[in-house]
C-alpha cells in the first residue's frame, strides 16, 4: 500500500515523538500578518527567546489596510498601533517584511504563492485559518492561533496529532459559468461544516485536476470551511509551470531537481486513505449560500429549505439562518435583492477571479442603489489587472476600484457592511456579523455571479448574462 | 518553560447553546484591532448578547461561572485566539461541549483552557441541570475523564495527547519544543528545500 502526499510529508517534517505522544513536526514556511503575531512577539520578549530559522518566517500585511487611503498614520489609531508593531517587530527580529510601501504587499495567501515562497512538499503555518489556500500546491498548509505563532517563532516547530485523509474526487468537467468557488461549495454542502473535523481533504479528480493554479487555491481556501484543517491537492505539471521562475522558487538546474522531488512527494496510486468521496462536477451550477454557515448553500435555480428538508442536527441553525437573514423556506434565491457586491478577499482575489468578473462586468452598468467594490489580492494582482485595462471595465460599470487587502471579508478596515445590507460576496465567510455590521447579510458565491448580482441589483444566475 | 499542571477544573457552569457557535461570534473581528489580548473579556459573544438579552453572558445567575457547557462544532470559522483568549478573560476555564472546531480546540489547549466533549445526550443534561442550579459547582476531572454536577456524573472524551499535555504541565509547548532543537537541525537538513536541493 502507497502512501498519500500528506503522510510523507508529515513523515518528512516530523522531529520526534514528544512526550505527551503528539509529534514536533518542522514547518518549512512561515507567514505573518499584523492581526495574530503582535502579542507572538511579545511573549518572545517576555521569554527572552530569539527567532529560530528567521529565514523560514516571511510578513506582510492585509487586514487593516484600509483599501482607499492608505496615507499614514492611518485615521483608525489601533489599526496604525498594529502597522508600527509589525513594523517594529520585523525589524528587531531580523524578518522579510512585505509592507505597505512594498511592492509585494497583499494578502497573506496571495502573495506566499504568487511570490514563490509556498511549494509542494512543505508544512507551512500562519496564524489565520485560511492558511489551507496553500495546500493548492501540494503542501501541508494550515491554521494556528497567536500562542503556535509563538511556537513556530521560537522553535521553527509545532506540537501536533496527524490528521486522517479523506481523498474528495470530482469528476467530470465542470459547466460554463460553474467556478471552483462553485465546488467547495458543493462539496461544504454535502460533507457539512464540521464534516473534515479530523482530516485533511485531498482534492483529485478530473475537474481538480483541470483546474489552474487559482482555481485550485480557491478550492483549498474553504477547507477550513468544511471543518478539514488542511486540503491540497497533488502537485502536476500545471503546478510546476505556475512555479518556473517566480522570485523565491529555485532556479536553473535546482528547479528540475526540485520537481523531481516535488513529483516523488504527490500521493501514490495505491496510497490508502482514511475516507473518500465523490462528487460529480458535471452536475454543479453556480452555487450560493443562503444562511449563516458556508454549508447553508444552494444551486442558483433552487429554494430555500425547509426544515423538513433537512437533518435533525442542522434544523436549528436552520431556524436560527431564517430569522437572521429574514428569508422563508421556499424562497427563491434567485431575485433575493442585494446592497452591496464584493469582489475579494483570499478566496477570490486573484488575476483569473478579476477577469472573469470583468467578463461579465464588460459593457454593463451596476444596478441603481448597489455598492460594488473590486479589491484585488495583492499589489502584483492590481498592477496586472490595470496592464490589461480591467480596472477601466470595472471603474467604466460603476464599480470601485480599490488597493490591496482582506476588505469586506472581515471588516477589520473601513470596508464594511451597514446595518442589514444584504452583500453578494467572494469571500469565504457568511456568519453573522462577519462583513462589520452586526446584523449585515453575507451571500457567498463565485466572482462572476457576484458581478452579475452587481448588475441585475439581485442574485441572478450568471449563465443568463 | 513550564506551565502549570491542569487536572481538574472546578466552578460554576454555563451553558451557551446552539451548533456552529463561530469565532467571529465568540469576538467580533473590531475587537482584534490591538497588539495585546488586554480587556477582551468584556466583549465576549459582544454582537450575540446584544442582539439577545436574554444571551447567558448577560444573565446575572452565570456571571462568576467558570465552565462553559456548549453543543456541536464550537468555535468553527477564524484562527483567532482572540476568541478563546476573550473566554478565558471573562472567567472560563474549562469547556465542555459535544464537539469543537479544530483550531479553537489547538488555540484553548496552548492557553492551558481544556475543551472536552461528551455525547449530545450527556450536554444537555448538563445545560439543563446548569440551568436550573446555577449556583452548584461543576468538577471537570481531566485524570478521570468525569464530569460531574451533584449527583449527576458523565463521561468525557480528550484526545490523549492534549490530556497528557495539560495534566503533565506540557500545554505551553514552547520549552519542549525547543529542547529538540538539534533533532530540528537534522531534520531541517535533510529537507531539499532547506538546502537548496
Amino acid at each position: 500500500m502507497g502512501h498519500s502526499l500528506f503522510h510523507k510529508v508529515w513523515d518528512a517534517h516530523a522531529v520526534r515523538t514528544l512526550p505527551s505522544g503528539q509529534t514536533q513536526l518542522f514547518i518549512g514556511l512561515h507567514l505573518v500578518h499584523e492581526v495574530t503575531s503582535p502579542q507572538a512577539f511579545d511573549m518572545l520578549r517576555e521569554r527572552g527567546l530569539t527567532i529560530a530559522y528567521p529565514e523560514r518566517t516571511f510578513a506582510t500585511v492585509d487586514h487593516i489596510v484600509p483599501t482607499s487611503d492608505v496615507a499614514r498614520p492611518f485615521a483608525d489609531g489601533m489599526a496604525e498601533d498594529m502597522m508600527i508593531a509589525i513594523e517594529e517587530n520585523a525589524q528587531q527580529f531580523g524578518l522579510s517584511f512585505f509592507g505597505l510601501d512594498d511592492e509585494r504587499q497583499g494578502i497573506v495567501h496571495v502573495i506566499g504563492p504568487e511570490l514563490g515562497l509556498t511549494q509542494p512538499g512543505m508544512t507551512i503555518a500562519c496564524g489565520d485559518s485560511h492558511t489551507s489556500t496553500h495546500g493548492a500546491y501540494g503542501a501541508i498548509a494550515f491554521g494556528i492561533g497567536t500562542s503556535q505563532v509563538r511556537d513556530v517563532l521560537a522553535t521553527q516547530c509545532l506540537a501536533m496529532d496527524p490528521l486522517k485523509v479523506r481523498r474528495i474526487e470530482v469528476s467530470g468537467t465542470l459547466g460554463n459559468g460553474v467556478y471552483a468557488k462553485d465546488v467547495i461549495l458543493n462539496i461544504i454542502r454535502n460533507l457539512g461544516v464540521k464534516g473534515g473535523t479530523g482530516y485533511a481533504y485531498e482534492y483529485a479528480g478530473s475537474a481538480i485536476e483541470a483546474m489552474d493554479m487559482e482555481a485550485r487555491m480557491s478550492v483549498c481556501n474553504m477547507s477550513i470551511e468544511g471543518g478539514a484543517r488542511a486540503g491540497y491537492v497533488n502537485p502536476d505539471q500545471t503546478t510546476y509551470d505556475y512555479l518556473r521562475g517566480r522570485t523565491y522558487a529555485p532556479s536553473g538546474e535546482a528547479f528540475d531537481r526540485a520537481v523531481s522531488w516535488w513529483r516523488s512527494m504527490a500521493s501514490d496510486t495505491d496510497a490508502d486513505y482514511d475516507d473518500v468521496y465523490h462528487l460529480d462536477g458535471s452536475a454543479l451550477e453556480p452555487t450560493v449560500t443562503w444562511g449563516i454557515t458556508p454549508g447553508q448553500a444552494l444551486f442558483v435555480s433552487e429554494k430555500v429549505p425547509a426544515l423538513t428538508d433537512l437533518p435533525d442536527d442542522e434544523r436549528d441553525v436552520a431556524a436560527e439562518a431564517y430569522n437572521y437573514m429574514d428569508l422563508k423556506p421556499g424562497t427563491a434565491i434567485s431575485g433575493m435583492p442585494i446592497d452591496v457586491a464584493f469582489v475579494g478577499s483570499c478566496t477570490n482575489s486573484r488575476i483569473s477571479d478579476l477577469r472573469e468578473a470583468a467578463r461579465v462586468v464588460k459593457g454593463h452598468k451596476v444596478a441603481d442603489g448597489i455598492k460594488a467594490l473590486v479589491v484585488p489580492g495583492s499589489k502584483s494582482v492590481l498592477k496586472t489587472a490595470e496592464a490589461e485595462g480591467l480596472h477601466h471595465i470595472f471603474e467604466d460599470a460603476g464599480f470601485e476600484w480599490r488597493g490591496a487587502g482582506c476588505s469586506m471579508c472581515l471588516a477589520m478596515n473601513p470596508d464594511k457592511l451597514q446595518g442589514r445590507e444584504v452583500c453578494a460576496s467572494s469571500s469565504n465567510r457568511n456568519f453573522k456579523g462577519r462583513q462589520g455590521s452586526p446584523t449585515g447579510r453575507t451571500l457567498l458565491m463565485s466572482p462572476a455571479m457576484v458581478a452579475a448580482a452587481a448588475i441585475a441589483g439581485e442574485v441572478i444566475d450568471v449563465r443568463a448574462m | 518553560m513550564n506551565s502549570s499542571v491542569i487536572q481538574y477544573v472546578e466552578g460554576r457552569a454555563i451553558p451557551v447553546r446552539g451548533n456552529d457557535i463561530d469565532t467571529d461570534r465568540i469576538i467580533p473581528a473590531r475587537y482584534l484591532r490591538a497588539i495585546t489580548f488586554e480587556g477582551l473579556g468584556e466583549h465576549a459573544f459582544e454582537d450575540d448578547r446584544k442582539s439577545n438579552p436574554d444571551h447567558p453572558f448577560n444573565n446575572p445567575r452565570y456571571q462568576g461561572a467558570s465552565v462553559l457547557i456548549a453543543n456541536d462544532n464550537f468555535g468553527c470559522g477564524s484562527s483567532r485566539e482572540h476568541a478563546p483568549q476573550a473566554l478565558m478573560r471573562w472567567g472560563i476555564y474549562a469547556i465542555v461541549g459535544e464537539s469543537f472546531a479544530e483550531i479553537f480546540l489547538g488555540n484553548c489547549t496552548a492557553m492551558g483552557v481544556p475543551c472536552l466533549t461528551a455525547s449530545t445526550e450527556d450536554i444537555i443534561k448538563m445545560q439543563d441541570a446548569a440551568e436550573a442550579d446555577p449556583q452548584r459547582e461543576m468538577a471537570v476531572d481531566l485524570k478521570e475523564k468525569k464530569l460531574t454536577f451533584g449527583d449527576i456524573e458523565v463521561d468525557l472524551q480528550i484526545a490523549e495527547g492534549n490530556r497528557l499535555q495539560l495534566i503533565e504541565g506540557a500545554w505551553d509547548a514552547t520549552g519542549m519544543l525547543f529542547e529538540g532543537r538539534d533533532a530540528v537541525r537534522d531534520i531541517a537538513n535533510k529537507l531539499p528545500y532547506v538546502t537548496g536541493f
